[in-house]
Formats: structure tokens, sequence, C-alpha cells
């Protein structure tokens, strides 16, 4: 520790800190536009000048490492001279158009001006002009504004991942842009807003709307991936306007994702459903609650009487724990087993065998502490972006070694060390392979189940899955081998795979052998607090695949769209078409519920009350933002007037924190969660070692703004995700071998149904595998991970 | 894009700096496209970028940086008058007015057959033998007189 002195006030600081770390340390607030805590030190703007004693010119406090003894004046006359000076150079060429900027009101220039520019400007020469760049759908540019401070670029580059923006020119010329016309694709791009001390970079969505003081602010918790990000959403007459981070260093640090800051725009969405609506001779026709929900409760009733397995509950994993508890209680109370949130899930052989909730198996700062990490099954980057900042963060800071198997070849844009690139079946091999690997490793030589034993028997090892094996272990290397920092993970790719179960024995079989961390990045705001509240099915029920597959006489759908949301959709479409009486409790009116016979307007998470648990465990409750629209009503509340209405007991909840307090049994969640989580599994499934299929099959991705029903509306996330969806993508030896060529129509063929798509080159898709996202032009088409035929449309 | 020559040139470059490092070469990768193409376009940018495995964006900011690097197209013959203090006065205007006047365009233009290119530069830290101009970045041409610059070009093919 360094004893120094600020304005005369005695402060103790690490060594390697800065001035401003430590002023920052005691609430000394010295100016600053280019520092950032998260970012490195440019030390280009200058405004945090300060006098040091024993240097006879000012030092930039954000780059000056502090020495023992050192004194330091940030308020002296020769400190504030040289603040003003670098103020009135800032300004010089600002063109002071705070009266039409968004950025009016929560402006750093703005602010800091105020405290340390002169009144009037001695500068009367013509100021200088940059053009502005369109970047996206996204982010709005003023580049005249733009006072050089390099954050934004050093955020792509260096949290991004990619260096999409930079600094061109020098001097007066030197103006911020992206490559010729590119736009700027990082899915966290929306950070570049809140860094930006300026109104360069302003949310195009939000642009114009409203002013920052006008906003109400209200905390909430992101809803479109596990991490659980502590957001602020701000309001201005009962509709949200915007969505920022709170800061939270544990969960998303001060960022989110583009999706969770933008999905407010599909809250307004025309589409959503502001009254009950029931069809009545094919006809859809608004209705009052009261009747509507007499309506349900006596269709489910009729049903129910004969037999409550006739019904099926599907709850998104978007849904909170209250809907989810409440559903599954009323389905209990309706004598139906048929409960499921995990909808896009193939494999279930694992029910029954986990001796707990499955989670990531570790914290999520965790994640940027390990030095070795396996990661199967995972497009990182769509299925949870800031999990993916914190891996590359690790390779960055430890050297991190990280290891890929998957079906995709998609950049995580980081330095991957080892992947493994195979079709879906191979992906089974390819842990075989690393277990075998692993196994074999003296240091290592702990028994092995011999079921799994056996398996390997025939197993060759290749080279690569040696690496990967020899890398986890960590030998040879410096590594702490005694309480490792190394992680096996499985994706949301992998929890779609047709063999999950056997994927996850294999890899569990793996972290246990080396002694890592193992976890699942579980998909959907809410997947693992589902699970904790059991929206699933009793044991011998079916879930959310076999409800589907053998059609109930009812369905409940809460928050679901079955074509999209569901693992089939086509198989979802027909259930739902079949089905004698269909009830959704949904936000949103939609094509995909044309098959209902009721729809009850619910309320989405920025209108209810409701707790969402994160995949790390964290229990998060959140209020309303804004009141319901139109006759929405908080989920948790409609079925709870159901189980009224149904005369089923223990439905005499007043509020959504008595559904929690019973969720929990009454105790502090962190109690009941600590003993829940859980990844082992009692016993091993078995794997199929020579299952191989040379069919061509189907990657059914769900892309970045694919993954829900709020996201799928958010049109300027639409517009940012064009490319990414409607269309076929394979590679050149597939696209060679069906004689096709980039650009051609092509029929998409699974089961019954065809669509025609564009065909895409893409080499980072694997032999004889074509990626077929889910989209609103897929929505119809099967299997994710299907058989699928391609040919050339005529 | 570049010659096989070019490349092995640039191969050269990437050999002095640890392969995590490949962004160090970018300056002289820059310079040795420019040798080849007389010039930088975006193009050209972009894929020595790429062959460096870095983004386009990176490379366009050193290029923009320097003005040695040229990012319209140049004649075959850039010649780059030094007008700073030392070389004003030892008479830089004069050999400025005299290019300008043999080759019939002014500073920072192209001569129509493309033949010549004529540019303000800044000091070229060789003060002692001013006044002085640079051709093509590479061969500098000091004690300048009239009479010399006259020589000089004539030896230009
Ligand atoms: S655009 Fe904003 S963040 Fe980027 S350099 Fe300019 S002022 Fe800084
Ligand atoms: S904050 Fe220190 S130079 Fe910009
Ligand atoms: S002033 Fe011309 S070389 Fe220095």
């Amino acid at each position: 520790m360094l004893k120094i002195e600020i304005d005369g006030q005695a402060v103790e600081v690490e060594h390697g800190s800065t001035i401003i770390d430590a002023a920052d340390k005691i609430g000394v607030a010295i100016p600053r536009f280019c520092y950032h805590k998260k970012l490195s030190v440019a030390a280009n703007c200058r405004m945090c000048l300060v006098q040091v004693e024993k240097f006879n010119k000012p030092l930039p406090a954000c780059a000056t490492p502090v020495s023992e003894g050192m004194k330091i004046f940030t308020r002296s006359k020769s400190a504030i001279e040289a603040q003003k000076s670098v103020m009135e150079f800032l300004l010089i060429n600002h063109p002071l158009d705070c009266p039409i900027c968004d950025q009016g009101g929560e402006c750093e220039l703005q602010d800091i001006a105020v405290g340390y520019g002169s009144v009037k400007s001695r500068y009367t020469e013509e100021k200088r002009v940059v053009l502005n760049k369109n970047i996206g759908p996204l982010v709005s540019t003023d580049m005249t504004r733009c006072i050089q401070c390099t954050r934004c670029v050093r955020f792509l580059k260096e949290i991004g991942g990619m260096m999409e923006l930079g600094l061109v020119g020098r001097g007066e010329h030197a103006e911020i842009t992206a490559y010729v016309d590119k736009s700027v694709e990082s899915e966290l791009s929306g950070n570049i807003i809140d860094l930006c001390p300026v109104g360069a970079l302003t949310s195009k969505p939000f642009r114009y709307s409203a002013r920052s003081w006008e906003l109400t602010r209200r905390p909430s918790i992101a809803a479109h991936d596990a991490l659980g990000s502590q957001i602020e959403v701000q309001v201005k007459n009962n509709r949200v306007m915007r969505v920022l981070p709170r800061e939270k260093e544990s969960i998303n640090e001060c960022w989110i994702s583009d999706r969770d800051r933008f999905s407010y725009e599909g809250l307004n969405s025309t589409e959503r459903l502001t009254v009950p609506m029931i069809k009545q001779n094919g006809e859809w026709k608004e209705a009052d609650w009261k009747s509507a929900l007499e309506y349900v409760a006596n269709r489910l009733k009729v049903v129910a009487e004969k037999d409550g397995n006739d019904i099926g509950f599907l709850v998104a994993p978007t849904s909170t724990m209250e809907e989810g508890y409440l559903t599954k209680k009323l389905a209990r109370g309706l004598k139906s087993g048929n409960v499921d949130h995990r909808l896009r899930r193939g494999d279930f052989r694992l029910d029954g065998h986990f001796q707990g909730t499955p989670w990531m198996g570790c914290n999520i700062p965790d994640l940027q502490e390990m030095d070795r990490v396996l990661v199967i099954g995972s497009n990182l980057r769509n299925e949870h972006p800031l999990l993916a900042h914190r891996l590359r963060h690790a390779v960055k800071m430890n050297a991190a070694e990280v290891s890929i198997v998957s079906s995709l070849d998609d950049d995580p844009l980081m330095p991957v060390a080892f992947k493994e690139i195979c079709s879906p079946d191979g992906m089974i091999n390819e842990l075989l392979q690393i277990l075998k690997a692993m196994s074999s490793l003296q240091r290592l030589s702990l028994c092995l189940p011999p079921s799994l034993n056996k398996l390997l028997e025939g197993i060759e090892v290749s080279a690569n899955a040696d690496a990967i094996a020899h890398s986890l272990a960590g030998l040879g290397k410096d590594y702490d081998l005694v309480s490792p920092r190394s992680g096996v993970f499985l994706g949301n790719m992998a929890q779609h795979h047709p063999r999950y179960s056997e994927l996850y024995s294999l890899a569990e079989a793996i972290a246990s052998l080396c002694g890592a961390t193992f976890g699942v990045f579980s998909e959907s705001a809410n997947r693992v607090g589902l699970d904790l509240a059991r929206a699933l099915p009793s044991a011998g029920a079916l879930n959310a695949r076999t409800m589907l597959e053998q059609p109930r006489k009812a369905y409940m759908l809460v928050n679901v769209e079955p074509e999209f949301d569901c693992r089939n959709g086509k198989q979802a479409a027909d259930a739902m078409a079949q089905a004698d009486f269909v009830v959704a409790l949904t936000p949103f009116k939609s094509f995909a519920l044309n098959d209902a016979d009721v729809m009850l307007p619910v309320a989405p998470f920025t209108e209810t009350s409701g707790t969402f648990m994160s995949m790390e465990g964290r229990v998060q409750s959140f209020a309303a933002a804004v009141k319901p629209l139109g006759e929405c009503r908080p989920g948790w509340k409609v079925l709870r007037v159901l189980g009224n209405l149904l005369g089923l007991e223990g439905f005499d909840f007043d509020s959504s924190e008595a559904v929690k307090n019973e969720i929990f049994g009454g105790e502090k969640p962190s109690k009941v969660v600590w003993n829940k989580l859980n990844n082992n599994l009692r016993h091993l499934v078995e794997v199929d070692v020579k299952a191989t299929s040379t069919a061509l099959r189907r990657i059914g991705e769900i892309p970045l703004y694919q993954s829900d029903a709020i996201v799928r509306r958010s049109l300027p996330l639409q517009k940012a995700g064009q490319s990414s969806v409607g269309m076929a993508a394979m590679n050149s030896a597939l696209m060679q071998k069906l004689g096709l060529q980039e650009g051609d129509l092509v029929r998409v063929k699974q089961d019954a149904e065809a669509v025609k798509l564009p065909v895409r080159l893409d080499d980072r898709v694997y032999d004889n595998c074509v990626r077929v996202p889910v989209c609103a032009e897929t929505a119809r088409l099967g299997d994710l991970y299907g058989e699928i035929s391609v040919e050339k449309a005529s | 894009m570049l010659s096989q020559e070019s490349l092995a040139r640039i191969d050269r470059e990437l050999t002095k700096y640890p392969d995590d490092h490949r962004q160090s070469a970018v300056m002289s990768a820059l310079r040795i496209a420019q040798d080849e193409l007389g010039w930088l376009s975006k193009d050209t940018i972009a894929f020595v970028a790429d062959y460096l495995r870095i983004p386009a964006i990176a490379a366009l900011e050193v290029a923009t940086f320097y003005n040695m690097y040229e990012l319209e197209p140049v004649g075959r013959h850039k010649i780059t008058v030094c007008t700073n203090i030392s070389c004003m006065l030892r008479g830089s205007d004069e050999i400025v007015d005299h290019l300008e006047k043999r080759l019939g365009v002014h500073m920072g233009e192209t001569t129509p057959d493309g033949k010549y290119t004529i540019k303000e530069g800044e000091c070229m830290g060789c003060c002692g033998g001013a006044p002085l101009f640079h051709i093509n970045n590479k061969r500098m041409c000091e004690y300048l007189t009239p009479e010399k610059v006259d020589e000089i070009l004539g030896e230009l093919k």
C-alpha cells in the first residue's frame, strides 16, 4: 500500500493505482472524458490534468501511477487553469447544439462544461463539421459532436472483441468511423451509447422521444438471457421509453447486451393483445375478463373431469417463477402431470436422473478467473453475449485456453486454443475421445465407472481431442492443480441437441475426471427458476416433446408461441390445430396462436411483478415498471383467478410475493437454492457409440433476435438481425454436392412441410449439415435437429 | 492483389514480430503495398489488413495517420518538397516555384500524363541539406537549386 495525499486528504492505495483511482476511492471528483474504469487508458482528452507536487507541469490523473508520498492537488490554481484550458480546446470544435441534442441533460461534456467552461468562447473562426456515419439500426451518430475520446473504439475492441470503429486521420481531421460504410455488428454495441460522453452516439430507437429528466427510472431484471442482468427501465406516460444497465459488478458489470437494451421496442408492438379474446365460429371476438375466465375454467373442467392428463401445460422459459409455479399447481389441481417449460429440448432421458436443478455450476465472475474452459455446443455470442465477454476477458487476462466442440464454427471473437467442429452425432464421439484421452493421462488414473470404460474401448483418439484433454487437465503447465480453475460447460445448442443426455453424461464425466467445474449455460431468463419451481412433468407424465407427439385434447400455453418456441414448430402447430381447446396466456396476438380458442392478455415482464432465477442461481424479484397495457393482467393473477374459478385449493394469493414465499417454503431463497442446485446425475445414461447418420441434418439455430416473443417484435433488433435469418446456409462442399450456388432458391423439406429459402455459402457449418435458423419463414418446419432435404426450387 | 514478391517482403517483416503481434508489421506492410501499387486504395488497405489478420479499420487508422501513405492515386514520381522553417530559410519557395512552373501543376496536383505529383512536406529531419525534397518517399535530394532540380527531373523516366 502506498500513502499519498489528495487535496490535503490522506489516502492509502494499492501499488499500481493511478491518481484517478485514488481520487475516486475517496470521492474527490476529477473531470474526465476518455477514462473509463473498464477500458484501457488512452489519456487523450487531457481533461483530468492535476497538479502534483515536485512536477512543474500538470499530469493526467488517469495515466499517472501514484508513488509513495505523492501530494496531489486537483483544485489548485494550476490544476484548474489546466482543466479550463483543456475544456476551452474541446469546445472549440464542438457544435454546442445542446437544445437539439439527445444527450442534453445527461451529457458529460455539458456537465463538465458547467464547472470548467467559460461563459464566452474566444474562438470565432469556422468550426469543423464531420459527416455522419450510418453504423446500423441501433446507434445513431452525430459525428460533429465527437470529442475523439475513443471510448467507443476501445469498447468495441476490448469488450466487444472486434475493432469495428477506429479513429482515422489526425489532428483536426481526426474522426471516428467504421471501415467504409460498414455497420457496427457487435451484439453489445448499445453500450457505446452509454459510454459516449457527448451526443455523438445516441440511441436510434429512442431518439427525439423524451428528455432524460422526464423519465422515471424503475429497476428491473433483463428477460432475454439467463444472466439476470440488472436493468433500469425508463418510463414516461406509462410507456417504456428505453432500457439502460444498472451497474452490478458480479453480473453484468456496467453493460447489457443489445437484446436486453432494445427489446422494449417489442413491448409496444401493434401486436399487443389488450383484451381477452374468444374464438366463436372461427372468428375472434373480444370478451370481458369474467366471461373469458369462466369460459376457460368450464372448458378445462370438462376435459379434466374425464382425464386431467388430456391437458398439456406449456410454459415459456421466459415466464416468471410465479407463473410457472401456479401453472404447475393448476395442472396438479386438474390432475394433469403434463407441465413443461423446456420447449426446445428434444432429449429427456435425463429426467429423473438429476440430483437437483442443473445450473451454471459456478458464479458468473468465476468464469473470467478460469484458465481452461471447454464449451460444448454453444453459439456463445448469440446465447449469452455477456458471458462471451467474460470468457474473452479470461483469455486476455489469464491467457485462458478455450476449447470448443460444436457443429458451427461461428467466431466467438476470442482466440480459441482448440476446436473440434463436427456433426451433431460427431460431438458425442468427440467427447468420448476427450474422455478417453483424459482417462489415460497418468495423473488422472481415477477409476471411471466400468460402463464408461467399456465404451471407450473402441474409440480412437484424435490429436485434437488429445490436445483438448491435455489442456483441460493442465498437465505440465503452471496451473493451480489443487483447486483448478477450469470449467466444462454445455450451451443452448447442446441442450437442444437430440442426444443431450449423452452429451451431458460425457461432459460431466470429463469434468469430474479433471476436477473442472461443470455446468450448463441455461437458455432464457428463467430456465433454472422454472426448474426449481418444478414447472416440470410429474413422474411418468408427458414432457414438452411428448405432449406434442401425442396430441392432447386441450392445452394451456403460458407466454408460448408454439411454432416459434417449440422444438418442432410443425408438430406444435398441428397439435394445437387438432386440440379441442387451447387457451393461451399471452402478451401478443400472433398468427402462431391462430389455432387457440381463447387468448388471455397477460403482462410482459415490464408490467408485472415476478421473480427470475439466473443460471448462477441468483433469485431476483422485480416489480412492474409500468401499468399493464389495456386490460392486460399479470400472469400470476390470471392463474390465481383460474384456480379459484376451478375451485382448486391453495390459490388465495394476494401478491406475487405470496406465491414466491410458497415456492421457497417461506425460507430465504438463497438458502433453498443452495440446497437445490446440483448438476450431478444419479446414474449415467446409456451412450450409443455407433449411432451416426449420413442424412442431411438441420442445425436449427436460434438466432440472436429470435429468442422470444418480445425480441421477435422489436423492429430495430429485427433490422439488426436481418442477415442471420431466412436462409439455408451450408458449406461449399455440400453446395457442390447438391449442385447449388449462393443465392439459389431451394426447397427445404422436413417431414411433410417445405419452405423456399435462398442458399447461403457458409463454411462455418459442418459437412452435411444445413443451418436453417428459426424465424418466421421456417417456423412451420419440423425438428430443430431433424433430417432435412434440400433441392433446387424450380 | 499484391505480387508474390511483395507478399514475400511482408512475410519477412512478419518474422520480426511474435505471431500474436502481427499488427506490428502494419506500417511496413502498407509501405510495401504502396511501393508496388503506387498508392493505397481502400481495397488495398483491407487486403493488407486481412493478410495480417487484423481488422481493416486498424490498418486504415495507420494509413490515414501518416502522410507518406497516399490515399489517392499519385503520379509515377511523387516529389515531396520540405517547406518547413530550415528549408524555407534556405529557399524552398524558389524550389516550389520552379517545380510548379516546370511541371505546370500546383502543389498537391499530378501532371496530366500521370508522371509527376508534387506535394508539400514537413521537416524531414535533414535540415543540414536544406532545401530538399524526396522522390517516392525513397530518394532524398539535398542542396537543391533550380538547375539541380532540372537535372534530377531529366533523369526521371
Ligand atoms: S463518438 Fe463518443 S465515445 Fe466515440 S470517440 Fe467520439 S466522443 Fe468518444
Ligand atoms: S481522462 Fe485522463 S486524459 Fe482523458
Ligand atoms: S525543415 Fe526541411 S528538412 Fe527540416
